[in-house]
């Protein structure tokens, strides 16, 4: 049969498939390696920091308070004496345990969100969104300082509250597309081979939207991780003595002028990671883009 | 003969694929004389379009390669730099596309985009060019050409716009319009009318027409000459009358052979299956059959659809109130038996999709009763809904639309048994197996990815899905309009067969008068919004007793090059709109019987 003309080649799973499409993109978009070097990097550092970190992040040592780097203690010491390099490895964790687990929440809540108002539109659609648009029309940072402020500054409080700030985006993102592929006709094929909504949704709708919605969450973390240390730095973080990057920029602050090396290290290690995250967030965003796709 | 208008000669195109260079266009020779029109006919992926893009110069010079010699009055334009060429298109030759509203420019108005075709080309002041363009409206008989002058793409239908793009072309007289499938996306009664106007246009002008299309009766309508192509080669190249009445080429007479003619099911009284064709040299084998009988007449109807009304409000103004309804399905009433192939056909906008949504209600009724199997299922709750739906299933237009890209055809037929309790595991896996060797498709392919099948094969796998659950009736909607015509043959034999096999009953949407001939055994004719004629296919083909329905007949292109010489009137109407005002009612028409089993909408 001439049908069969058209035979392709031996098939590969779509995990292969997309993996290869990102790492094709990636090629493409050389910085994105740069931005997976780093952030690997810095997960590895944090993940291993009891092994490298060269003194206890909260040892102090009152004899060498305020010194500058040195051999001993290479991005020098603190007011009270603690290792800065130690702090900034262990404060590390805290970073990315929050911005990790906030986006993680935020993601799915405000998919699971999205992904409904999109499928149902209608009445159900306008409130949810509008919900959505007040919040999203709170600066995060003005949001999470308000929940942090009536919750209690305590790990998973933060977490908590910078989730509930970038819920809304996450609904924005996962609502446009659903619309688009609820219009497709496999869509509708589902509905006249009886299957249920919410199987539409789960597995026809939500795998066809997550590469979309995944290249958001990379681009997100890094904004958890900036309103992490934004709120650390007004002094609603991890309690002291935790180290955390923007509790290290805060308490840097007051000799800021003599020893500018307190606020240096912690402030370039935000800008590093961030600036990694969102080269990365593009590097995906090329992967998924299907004009790039084509052109496997 | 004069010398040619357009020479080509040994056309090689290629097109860099993943650092690779293929072969769109392989050794091409073709001339065009002056005041002829030759049609390029061939199926999708046979380098048609490639050919027009590569006389126009439109491949890209990066990413596409032209070799060989293409001469326009002797001047070889792959000789030209980018500036002469320049001046060549539009003025030397015009082109016209399939889809008139991406070729236009939907911000600027259409007296302008034509007149400033004029400026460009002709170096007309502003006044002159809008006078000309005028006239070059009128040319191609647009009503009210004063009106339409300033308007924009999107106020004007169709067929209005494939004018407009007409007129654009012909403003600067060139001496070749290049035409890649004008009429496709057009109704049969509007692509009729663009016909009829191309080649009163191409008398006035006495300009050359390259026609490129997949039609074999558009080619008979229009064609002097005919090069027919397979995958970037010619296969024949000769008078039309040579290659409809003796083709020399296997692949032309299993082209023919695939293509269903208007009037070719007189004396049949069952659907005619299509000929089998020889893939490898393109032979037809045996004659055609007959399908077996399957409609069960002395049952109770499986489907009675009674009254059935389906409309969308249109809201507008700041407080959204409601302006008007568009009566997409007005008081539509029909019966189905098993094994019965009911077609629903007319032009778009006529309501023939919604009826088969709502049937499944995927759209809601206004109102009117649908009873499948006896249940009334307008009245059914959701759960019971799902029920009836395993019964029910739909084939759509699109078969890559259809399929979830993301999922592997084997667990996309699969899904609707193991989500219904069917089967599972291995039982599953054979259920699927079995589906796809009955659609013709091997059960190894499962592992595969719609992108990785054809367009054929995709819309085999879309059946097989939609027959997972054994279903007792089939909305099949546009089911075999996007596809190639050997490839619709096949398809079309597959639905003959599965439906001799399990006793299905299709309701089959379709524009394709032709093909609903060769497959029916009643028909209902749609327009706007309601049936004005229905009976056995036989009484409505050879007596259509509705005004709508001959016109409709009239308008379907034959594959017969002798009714060349035939003209129609050029006519300009349009398809009205089904949109109404609140307060609109309607006529008082019902369907009368005028013969037995056959029926049409009259005043009562």
């Amino acid at each position: 049969m001439s049908a069969s003309v058209h035979d392709a080649g031996p098939a590969s799973p779509p995990r292969m498939r997309w993996l290869s499409a990102t790492l094709g993109a990636f090629n493409a978009n050389k910085t994105s390696w740069v931005g997976l070097v780093i952030v690997v990097a810095v997960i590895l550092a944090a993940a291993f920091a009891p092994l490298i970190a060269p003194h206890d992040p909260l040892e102090q040592d009152i004899l060498s308070r305020l010194q500058p780097p040195h051999e001993n203690y290479y991005l020098g010491t603190d007011y009270f004496g603690r290792d800065i390099l130690s702090r900034l490895l262990y404060g590390a964790r805290i970073s990315l345990v929050i911005g990790v687990a906030s986006t993680v929440i935020a993601l799915v809540i405000g998919s699971l969100i999205g992904v409904l108002a999109g499928w149902y539109g209608g009445r159900f659609d306008v409130v949810v969104m509008q919900a959505m648009d007040i919040l999203l029309a709170f600066p995060s940072l003005i949001l999470g300082l308000i929940l942090v402020a009536m919750l209690g500054p305590s790990m998973e409080n933060i977490t908590i509250a910078i989730a509930l700030t970038s819920i809304p985006s996450f609904a924005r993102i996962a609502r446009a597309p659903t619309i688009t592929v609820k219009e497709r006709d496999f869509i509708e094929a589902g509905r006249a081979l009886a299957f249920s909504d919410a199987r539409i949704m789960a597995r026809h709708i939500l795998p066809n939207i997550f590469p979309e919605i995944l290249v958001m969450g990379s681009l997100w973390l890094a904004a958890a991780i900036r309103t992490e240390a934004s709120l650390a730095f007004i002094g609603l973080g991890v309690k002291p003595p935790i180290a955390t990057w923007g509790g290290m920029i805060r308490e840097g602050f007051e000799n800021i002028l003599d020893s500018y090396w307190l606020v240096l290290a912690p402030s370039l290690a935000i800008l590093i990671i961030v600036f990694a995250l969102n080269i990365l967030g593009d590097g995906l965003r090329d992967a998924i883009d299907p004009k790039l796709k084509g052109e496997r | 003969m004069s010398a040619p208008v357009l020479s080509v000669q040994n056309l090689q195109t290629a097109f860099r694929v993943g650092g690779q260079w293929r072969w769109a266009i392989e050794d091409l020779s073709f001339d065009v004389a002056p005041g002829e029109t030759v049609a390029i006919v061939g199926e999708s992926g046979s380098g048609k379009s490639v050919t027009a893009l590569s006389i126009m110069r439109l491949v890209s010079e990066t990413s596409g390669r032209i070799e060989g010699r293409i001469a326009l009055d002797g001047r070889d334009l792959l000789a030209l730099s980018e500036d002469e060429m320049r001046k060549v298109r539009g003025n030397d030759v015009a082109m016209i596309f399939q889809e008139p509203m991406t070729s236009l420019n939907p911000v600027l108005t259409v007296g302008y985009q034509i007149s400033e075709a004029l400026r460009y080309h002709r170096g007309l002041d502003k006044a002159a060019a809008q006078a000309e363009a005028l006239r070059m409206l009128e040319k191609v008989r647009i009503p009210s050409a004063k009106t339409r002058f300033g308007n924009y793409p999107h106020q004007l239908s169709g067929g209005m716009r494939q004018r407009v793009m007409i007129a654009t072309a012909l403003a600067c007289k060139p001496k070749l319009l290049i035409a890649d499938e004008p009429t496709t996306a057009l109704d049969v009664t509007i692509q009729a009318q663009i016909l009829e106007l191309i080649k009163t246009l191409q008398d006035e002008e006495g300009m050359s027409v390259l026609f490129i299309t997949h039609d074999m009766g558009v080619v008979a309508e229009i064609a002097d000459r005919v090069v027919v192509m397979w995958k970037g080669r010619k296969l024949e190249d000769a008078a039309s009358e040579q290659v409809f009445n003796r083709p020399v080429h296997g692949y032309t007479k299993a082209l023919l052979a695939a293509v269903p003619k208007l009037g070719d099911m007189e004396g049949h009284g069952r659907p005619l299956r299509f000929p089998a064709i020889d893939a490898a040299n393109g032979q037809v084998k045996g004659v055609p059959t007959l399908a077996a009988d399957t409609v069960k007449a002395d049952e109770a109807p499986l489907l009675e659809v009674s009254g059935l009304t389906t409309r969308f409000g249109i809201r507008g103004g700041i407080l959204g109130r409601l302006r008007g309804r568009v009566h997409a399905v007005e008081n539509l009433s029909f019966t189905l038996q098993r094994g019965e192939t009911l077609a629903l056909v007319g032009e778009s906008g006529c309501g023939k999709s919604t009826t088969g949504r709502t049937i499944l209600r995927l759209i809601e009724p206004t109102a009117g009763t649908v009873r499948f199997q006896g249940r009334d299922v307008t009245g059914l709750g959701k759960g019971d809904l799902l029920d009836v739906r395993r019964d029910m299933q739909m084939i759509f237009q699109d078969p890559f639309a259809s399929l979830n890209p993301r999922k592997s055809v084997g667990a996309a037929i699969a899904e609707p048994i193991v989500v219904h309790g069917l089967a599972k595991g291995s039982d599953a896996r054979d259920r699927v197996a079995e589906l796809m060797r009955k659609v013709g498709l091997s059960p190894d392919m499962g592992g595969r990815f719609p992108h990785e099948f054809s367009g054929g094969q995709r819309q085999r796998l879309a059946i097989a899905r939609a027959l997972a659950l054994s279903p007792k009736l089939v909305v099949a909607d546009e089911a075999v309009s996007a596809l190639d015509v050997s490839v619709k043959a096949q398809v079309l034999n597959l639905m003959l067969d599965l439906q001799a096999e399990f006793g299905l009953a299709y309701l089959f949407i379709s524009h394709d008068m032709a093909v609903v001939e060769r497959v029916s055994h009643r028909v209902a004719v749609m327009y706007l919004g309601e049936i004005v004629e229905l009976g056995t296919r036989e009484a409505v083909f050879a007596d259509p007793r509705h005004p709508y329905t001959r016109k409709l007949l009239s308008a379907v292109p034959v594959p017969d090059p002798a009714r060349r010489s035939l003209r129609r009137e050029l006519a300009v109407d349009e398809i009205p709109s089904p949109i109404r005002a609140l307060d609109w009612k309607a006529p008082a028409q019902a369907l009368v019987e005028v013969a037995p089993d056959h029926f049409v909408r009259q005043a009562v």
